[in-house]
């Protein structure tokens, strides 16, 4: 009648989900994750013949040397952070937004429809316009998917990924065609902006950095405090519950993702007029994914996504200048990028599960 | 061998979340070829103690034994191993797979092939005297076959000690017994079982020995046969507590909500309320009762806005209300709280603390942009006295809150709203004699200020004491509206498997 106790083999470890950990642990977790991806990146530089300490010195100083660089990696930053604050808000509605990279584009083609077209408008108005157009065309690029969803139930993960085509090829028909530059000798490329467009400058970089401290407090303060951000976390969590509660979800969706698009496009309007001052098909250069990495790692949170981004800044100029001194392809900066993502981002496996040995004690919580 | 061997014992458990002791030295045996009945408060933490049993937390301090060796068990699948069997209140099914499918899944080994696992199936069925269609998809079976598959799948995985938690909670009568048949059988095969539930005349009924706990700790175990609900009560919460429901004198009562001819479909097409008709008074308790799935759901979420109609009225007031968003329907005062069969699934934000769970229907109240949250938090810190709620904080997110607390929550937020019509179904849903007795005086508080109670109930005795009225539904249709105080639950029974009353068949029959 009693059972005896099996012995089949027990697997060498388990997953074990953790009901919750506490914040000192995960912090822990964190940092030991940024320490491995460290050595990790280390052993990869020593194994293509380089000196890691060196090759780290020269990131780190390559992107705080001088105040121009500084300047350049705060602009690297810019256009990161606003579009990870973007997709953040679609992301605490768990309205899966990759489309920020779209979003961000068409914010800059429409910012860039006003510089190319009004050149003499003075100057405040068309830098206003100019914000104000990347901000309409982001939402309506973001709005477009949420439509989709809203009418039909289509799925916002593969529409706001093939959105992001299309505006990327938008900008490729706008450069050979009704955008192109006549004095470029045949090249399709639209030609660079007037003078009057540019962003001014405050302390030496575009005025973009206020708008994306801005930002940051403003989607701090929506989400936490607001009405508007109070339905955004309960339709996160479940429309039923919403509906229940007398909230519009179909409004919800559709004004997040109005929102969510438009700080992306802004991001693109700042990006055209501030930095690259003319409308090209690397405008968003993949910003619009790594924002989705960076608005994950920072767990939703407005200001760890400023310091985050502020990283991948010195983690970008940092191996542009490495690049040069060492003469090591771009690829190999960026397998140095990736093998500290691959890290950071495992550790959140490690927040949520850990392994438990056989015949180990188990962990709980 | 020794047929009394002990199959799980466990010594001197304790466990604690933070500074929630949610077990604290705990005493727990069972034997094999017994069933024994857990038996305590809400958040007493006999899910905690179970959970450590079947591998899913791990013992601060103590020691279990199975079968009289002591072992850890660090996961669900040392549980198994060991022959431990746990079946939680939620179900862990996948919808789309068959029943045989859901069985076998995650089984070590190779699959048997579609044949001869029907076969294995069907073998068990029989041994243990279950009844199952091995091929029926799970989205397609009511609770209760969900409930029979998770049986399956843990005896196919040899587990002779049997953990139930609150297995009872979401079935009919019906089908509790036809439970209740199936492991007695597995009783008479020598199978230890441990069931957690808060009826206790299910406790008297089905279990040898019941062990108590009292916040979280074992307070001793009985025999079954020696005690009776009032004994169990008092063990239970420490002193001697009445089982008598009061039920005062309705005053002024006058109609505030006059349903009319009302249809409504189901999402599937079929008719979930066929052309009902009745009146709800405030100063009264009007009851519902009904099988499950009998037009409950319906007439909760159309009165509340959620469902739309396709014909009939209802008028709140003399006004109709069909057609009106769930947020208007809310500012005219009319409360509804459903507890539905997953308890969070409508009218709690789970990962949210109480104070923002508060804040779920009040929200939009006040100018601005901004969400107040100072009221929200003295509402909590009011309910939790009032009610006795338990919780590590008020900001821990209500999912980690035991099942009952979770209930409190919900129904206090609903009156603290001072509705003037509070519809609840299922209030007592998982919640233990003491708990579920404030709730029955919260509603006759409110009854006594004048707000129109509709109560939906499963328990057929407590809506006879605690209701005025009581109507009677049978597939979408109303086959009675009754006085509680002179029928009898004998023809409650009746109406609720279609026989009409005298005067519904009358009313039939001038419409025809
Ligand atoms: N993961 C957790 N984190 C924090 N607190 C917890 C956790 N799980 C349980 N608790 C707390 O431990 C106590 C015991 O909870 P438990 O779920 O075991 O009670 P219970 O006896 O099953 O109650 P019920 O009858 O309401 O289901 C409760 O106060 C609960 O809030
Ligand atoms: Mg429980």
């Amino acid at each position: 009648m009693n059972p005896t106790v099996k012995n089949t083999r027990e697997p060498l470890f388990h997953v074990v989900k953790h009901a919750e950990r506490s914040t000192k642990e995960t912090v822990v977790l964190r940092l030991v994750a940024v320490l491995l991806s460290i050595v990790a990146g280390g052993l990869f530089i020593l194994a293509i013949g380089q000196n890691p300490i060196a090759v780290y010195g020269t990131i780190l100083e390559g992107s705080f040397r001088s105040q121009m660089a500084i300047q350049a990696t705060i602009k690297f930053a810019i256009p990161l952070c606003i579009c990870a604050l973007g997709v953040t808000l679609a992301f605490k509605m768990k309205f899966w937004n990759v489309g920020g990279e779209g979003q961000l584009i068409m914010g800059a083609v429409f910012a860039s429809f006003f510089a190319l077209n009004f050149p003499n408008w003075n100057h405040w108005v068309l830098v206003i316009v100019m914000l104000l157009a990347g901000c309409i065309g982001g939402g309506l690029w973001g709005v477009l998917a949420a439509f989709f969803k809203v009418k039909w139930g289509t799925n916002e993960t593969l529409l706001t990924l093939m959105l992001n085509y299309i505006a990327l090829h938008l900008v490729s028909y706008l450069q050979a065609g009704p955008w192109r530059d006549p004095a470029a000798n045949g090249f399709s490329k639209i030609a660079r902006f007037d003078k009057n467009v540019a962003l001014d400058k405050v302390f030496g970089v575009h005025f973009g950095w206020i708008i994306m401290l801005v930002l940051v407090a403003f989607v701090w303060i929506y989400l936490k405090k607001s009405k508007q951000g109070y339905e955004i976390s309960v339709v996160g969590e479940s429309q039923d519950t919403a509906r229940y509660a007398g909230i519009d979800v179909k409004k919800v969706i559709l004004r997040t993702m109005f929102i969510s698009g438009a700080i992306a496009g802004l991001a693109g309007a700042c990006q055209v007029s501030g930095s690259d001052m003319t409308l090209s098909m690397g405008v968003a250069g993949g910003v619009g994914f790594t924002a989705i990495i960076v608005a994950w790692l920072c767990q939703l949170n407005p200001a760890m996504i400023l310091v985050v981004s502020f990283l991948f800044g010195v983690l970008e100029k940092g191996s542009s200048v490495v690049q040069s001194t060492f003469g090591l392809s771009s690829d190999c900066a960026d397998v140095l990028q990736g093998i500290i993502l691959f890290f950071i981002l495992g550790s959140e496996f490690f927040v949520r599960y850990s392994f438990v040995g056989r015949s180990k004690k188990g962990v709980s919580r | 061998m020794d047929k009394q061997k002990c199959a799980i014992r466990c010594s001197g458990i304790t466990k604690t979340f933070g500074s929630v002791v949610a077990n604290d030295g705990i005493e727990l045996d069972v034997q094999y070829g017994e069933i024994l009945a857990l038996l305590g408060e809400n958040g007493s933490g006999k899910t905690t103690l179970m959970n450590m049993i079947s591998g899913i937390y791990h013992p601060d301090k103590g020691q279990i034994y199975v079968s009289g060796q002591p072992v850890s068990i660090s996961s669900p699948i040392d549980a198994q191993n060991l022959g431990i069997g746990m079946i939680h209140q939620h179900f862990k099914l996948v919808e789309v797979f068959t029943a045989m499918e859901n069985i076998v899944l995650g089984t070590p080994g190779k699959l048997p092939g579609k044949k001869a696992l029907k076969q294995q199936v069907t073998q068990l069925c029989e041994n243990y005297g279950l009844d199952i269609d091995p091929e029926k998809p799970v989205y397609e079976m009511s609770v209760s076959e969900k409930q029979t598959v998770e049986i399956l799948k843990v005896l196919y995985r040899g587990a002779k000690i049997l953990i139930l938690d609150e297995p009872t909670a979401v079935l009919t009568p019906q089908e509790t017994e036809k439970l209740f048949a199936i492991l007695r059988q597995m009783k008479a095969k020598g199978c230890a079982i441990i069931i957690i539930t808060h009826k206790l005349n299910e406790v008297l009924s089905i279990s040898d020995r019941v062990t108590i706990l009292r916040k979280g700790k074992s307070v001793g175990s009985v025999e079954t046969a020696g005690v009776d609900a009032a004994k169990l009560t008092e063990l239970m919460v420490g002193h001697a507590v009445s089982l008598s429901i009061e039920r005062p004198e309705p005053k002024d009562v006058h109609t505030i909500l006059k349903v009319v001819n009302l249809t409504v479909a189901k999402p599937d097409g079929s008719k979930g309320l066929d052309d009902v008709s009745f009146q709800i008074r405030s100063g009264e308790i009007l009851g519902v009762a009904g099988i499950a799935g009998s037009g409950q759901k319906e007439l909760c979420e159309t009165i509340a806005g959620l469902l739309p109609a396709q014909e009939g009225a209802i008028l709140y007031k003399k006004e109709n209300i069909l057609g009106k968003s769930p947020e208007q329907i809310i500012d005219l005062g009319i409360s509804m709280s459903f507890v539905p069969e997953d308890r969070l699934g409508m009218g709690l934000v789970a990962s949210m603390g109480m104070p923002d769970n508060m804040l779920l229907k009040s929200y939009r109240k006040g100018k601005g942009p901004f969400v107040d949250r100072a009221p929200a938090k003295e509402l909590s810190k009011k309910l939790v006295e009032k009610l006795g709620i338990v919780t590590s904080s008020i900001e821990a997110p209500v999912r980690l809150m035991s099942g009952g607390n979770v209930q409190k929550v919900l129904l206090g937020r609903e009156i603290e709203s001072c509705p003037n019509l509070l519809i609840t179904a299922y209030p007592v849903r998982g919640l233990d004699i003491n708990s579920s007795y404030v709730i029955y005086d919260l509603l006759n508080q409110q009854k006594q200020k004048g707000v129109a109670v509709m109560f939906i109930g499963e328990d057929l005795d407590v809506l006879l004491e605690l209701c005025d009225r009581i109507l009677v539904l049978c597939h979408g249709k109303i086959t009675g509206v009754v006085d509680a105080k002179t029928v009898t639950k004998e023809q409650i029974g009746l109406m609720m498997t279609g026989e009409m009353t005298e005067e519904e068949k009358k009313k039939e029959a001038d419409e025809a």
